[in-house]
């Protein structure tokens, strides 16, 4: 409060004096009040998330051990037999990560470098903005696509394939995230002075020499910080994959098997709507707890990986 | 052409070895394949465009968007989806935006540069990484079970302005940060108080960008369905909602069970009902796009 106060007054710059009225020096307090609540929202929104998450994580836990649930291979809360291994569940969000990343992962370098190496500025200022609609249209639709046209597809091409795998998400998740890696990456190649690549054609270089032998190098960092972005994006997904890859928690490595991720089954379970304080409510928070740490580790080195990038003096 | 310039440069006054055929052949092979990972962006989003109007169109009809939902695909509509929708819309920007706006006046233009403030700003970015179903689940213990608001709409548009809020509050900063400096200092030199810069100097030119970016974001918010599946919006609801306390459904969710049907018909409806919610969140990118793109602070 001191603190606020003490900005309060050193806040109002010097000019203010010459015109001061009472009722200008309540309204710049109020303002000023008014906006730092608004800023408070913010602080308390994270103190929530973590304090509701870490209440009932704490209840689920004093119900299933530690152990059991980092180390168990077989994910069963719902069953008669109850049995709480998260590795199947993180199994499953890891399969269709990495799967879009096999997708996106070249297909957004490719075109970020396309877009700032190759395209003429007219070329880029449409297909930016048209590639970039693919990160806004709502994970149900491609939740939809994942089970009409990518799953008939995979089945066409292997007879085997489940209703429900893996594969089908993961070919959506990746168009989703496409976008994410294409902007960053090109934003971080954008970046990279013209003078190193004058350098570099000036020793007789071809454009592609250019574009991986000196453009990719100088702006690695912001390319791995799309990608740390775009694999948080891809494991906080939660509708293709509930739509398109099943709900079997399990560890199989084909990727044409039904899986379930940790969003998955949060989205089971919050269809059931389950009543507070059973075990199974409790659930909800120790997995929405763990992909809750997942995706803010990946968040938080790929802004650091970011910043770096960003400071880094040209 | 594009290799024109490497060629003459490795050429340059030397007699053209094979080696540098070679290098020439794979740079074009190179752009080539950089074009083709463009293209196949731009595909995707053709073919996800075009299989939807393939299989939705022919199931828009005023009727389509008058009915109630029903067992029977030929009579079923998305009435209480879309008013849902309205509804999410218009309370979500009403809640979020007014919110999050103040918050970043507060972080560009109040907040003493210290660790906290470091530590805030740190924190929202961060927050707007949060997958959207943990904000359910938050929306599920604080709104739904904690404050007794149940599975209203209400309920419903709380959460997902909680989810949007760091998105708001990000693009509004750095439309905020790229007003010029001399604007604030002009204003500060003739008298002008701390409110008043930021009242007549910096938000009007900050304001495109501010409500393209609150555009986008509400955007987002009408297309979300995870976190209304955790706070238990209903499916089959035939009844619009009247107040903030009443149940609702929104497009995503009759999607989402459209979808989860084995019948044909209904996955027909389902394409009709995203055709709906596309063209709306793709009318607001597209009101933002223009905004943004017209506001003279813009690069």
């Amino acid at each position: 409060m001191s603190r606020l106060a003490a900005h309060r007054e050193g806040g109002i710059p010097p000019g203010a004096g010459l015109g001061r009225s009472g009722v200008r020096v309540h309204g710049e307090r109020l303002a000023a009040w008014l906006l730092g609540f608004c800023a408070a929202v913010s602080v308390l929104l994270t103190v929530g998330i973590v304090l509701v998450l870490t209440t009932e994580t704490m209840g689920f836990f004093s119900q299933v051990s530690v152990w059991e649930f980092v180390t168990g291979t077989r994910w069963a809360p719902l069953f008669q037999e109850k049995s709480f291994g998260i590795l199947p569940l993180l199994w499953g969000s890891v399969t269709v990560s990495l799967g879009a990343s096999l997708l996106a992962l070249p297909l957004g370098v490719l075109s970020a470098l396309y877009l700032s190496e190759y395209a003429t500025p007219g070329a880029r200022a449409l297909l930016k903005p048209l590639l970039e609609v693919l990160a806004g249209i709502p994970t149900v639709v491609y939740g939809y696509l994942a089970l009409t046209l990518v799953t008939p597809m995979l089945r066409a091409l292997f007879p085997g394939t489940g209703i429900f795998n893996a594969a089908s998400a993961s070919v959506v998740v990746g168009i989703m995230i496409l976008p994410t890696v294409m902007t960053l990456s090109e934003e971080a190649f954008r970046g990279v002075p013209r003078s190193l690549r004058e350098a570099a054609f000036s020793l007789g270089a071809t454009k592609m020499e250019v574009a991986t032998r000196v453009v990719l190098p100088a702006g690695l960092s912001g390319v791995l910080a799309s990608f740390l972005l775009a694999l948080s994006r891809a494991m906080g997904e939660t509708m293709a994959v509930t739509i398109a890859a099943g709900s079997s928690p399990q560890l199989t490595l084909n990727p044409l098997d039904a899986v379930q991720t940790l969003t998955a089954y949060i989205a089971q379970v919050g269809m059931g709507s389950p009543a507070a304080g059973t075990l199974e409510y409790r659930t909800l928070f120790a997995v929405g707890m763990t992909l809750f740490l997942l995706t803010l580790a990946m968040n938080l080195l790929g802004q650091w990986v970011r910043s770096r990038f960003r400071e880094a003096a040209w | 052409m594009v290799t024109g310039r490497g060629a003459r440069e490795v050429g340059g006054g030397l007699e053209w070895g094979a080696g540098s055929r070679r290098r020439l052949a794979k740079a074009r092979a190179f752009e080539v394949a950089a074009l083709m990972a463009v293209l196949f962006g731009v595909l995707a989003l053709a073919v996800i465009l075009g299989d939807l109007l393939l299989d939705g169109a022919r199931h828009l009809s005023g009727q389509f968007l008058a009915n109630y939902a029903s067992r029977f695909p030929e009579q079923a509509g998305i009435r209480a989806p879309l008013m849902g929708t309205l509804w999410i819309l218009g309370l979500t920007g009403l809640m979020a935006v007014p919110v999050s706006v103040g918050a970043a006046v507060y972080l560009e233009e109040y907040a003493p540069m210290n660790w906290a403030t470091r530590l805030i700003r740190t924190n929202i970015a961060t927050l707007a990484g949060v997958p959207s179903i943990v904000y359910g689940i938050l929306g599920l213990a604080l709104f739904v079970r904690t404050l007794g608001l149940g599975r209203s709409v209400l309920s419903g548009a709380l959460t997902l302005s909680l989810l949007i809020m760091p998105i708001i509050i990000l693009t509004a900063q750095q439309a905020i940060r790229a007003v010029p400096r001399e604007v604030r200092e002009g204003a500060y030199a003739l008298g002008a108080t701390r409110w008043q810069v930021v009242r007549h100097q910096v938000l009007p030119l900050a304001l495109p960008g501010i409500v393209s970016g609150a555009i986008l974001a509400v955007s987002r918010a009408i297309g979300e369905t995870a976190p209304l599946i955790m706070i238990g919006a209903m499916s089959f609801i035939a009844f619009t909602p009247a107040s903030l306390g009443d149940p609702f459904t929104a497009l995503p969710i009759q999607i989402f069970h459209w979808v989860s049907r084995p019948q044909e018909e209904f996955k027909g409806l389902a394409a009709a009902a995203i055709l709906v919610l596309m063209a709306l969140v793709l009318t607001m990118n597209a009101a933002a796009f223009l905004i943004r793109s017209r506001s003279r602070l813009e690069e």
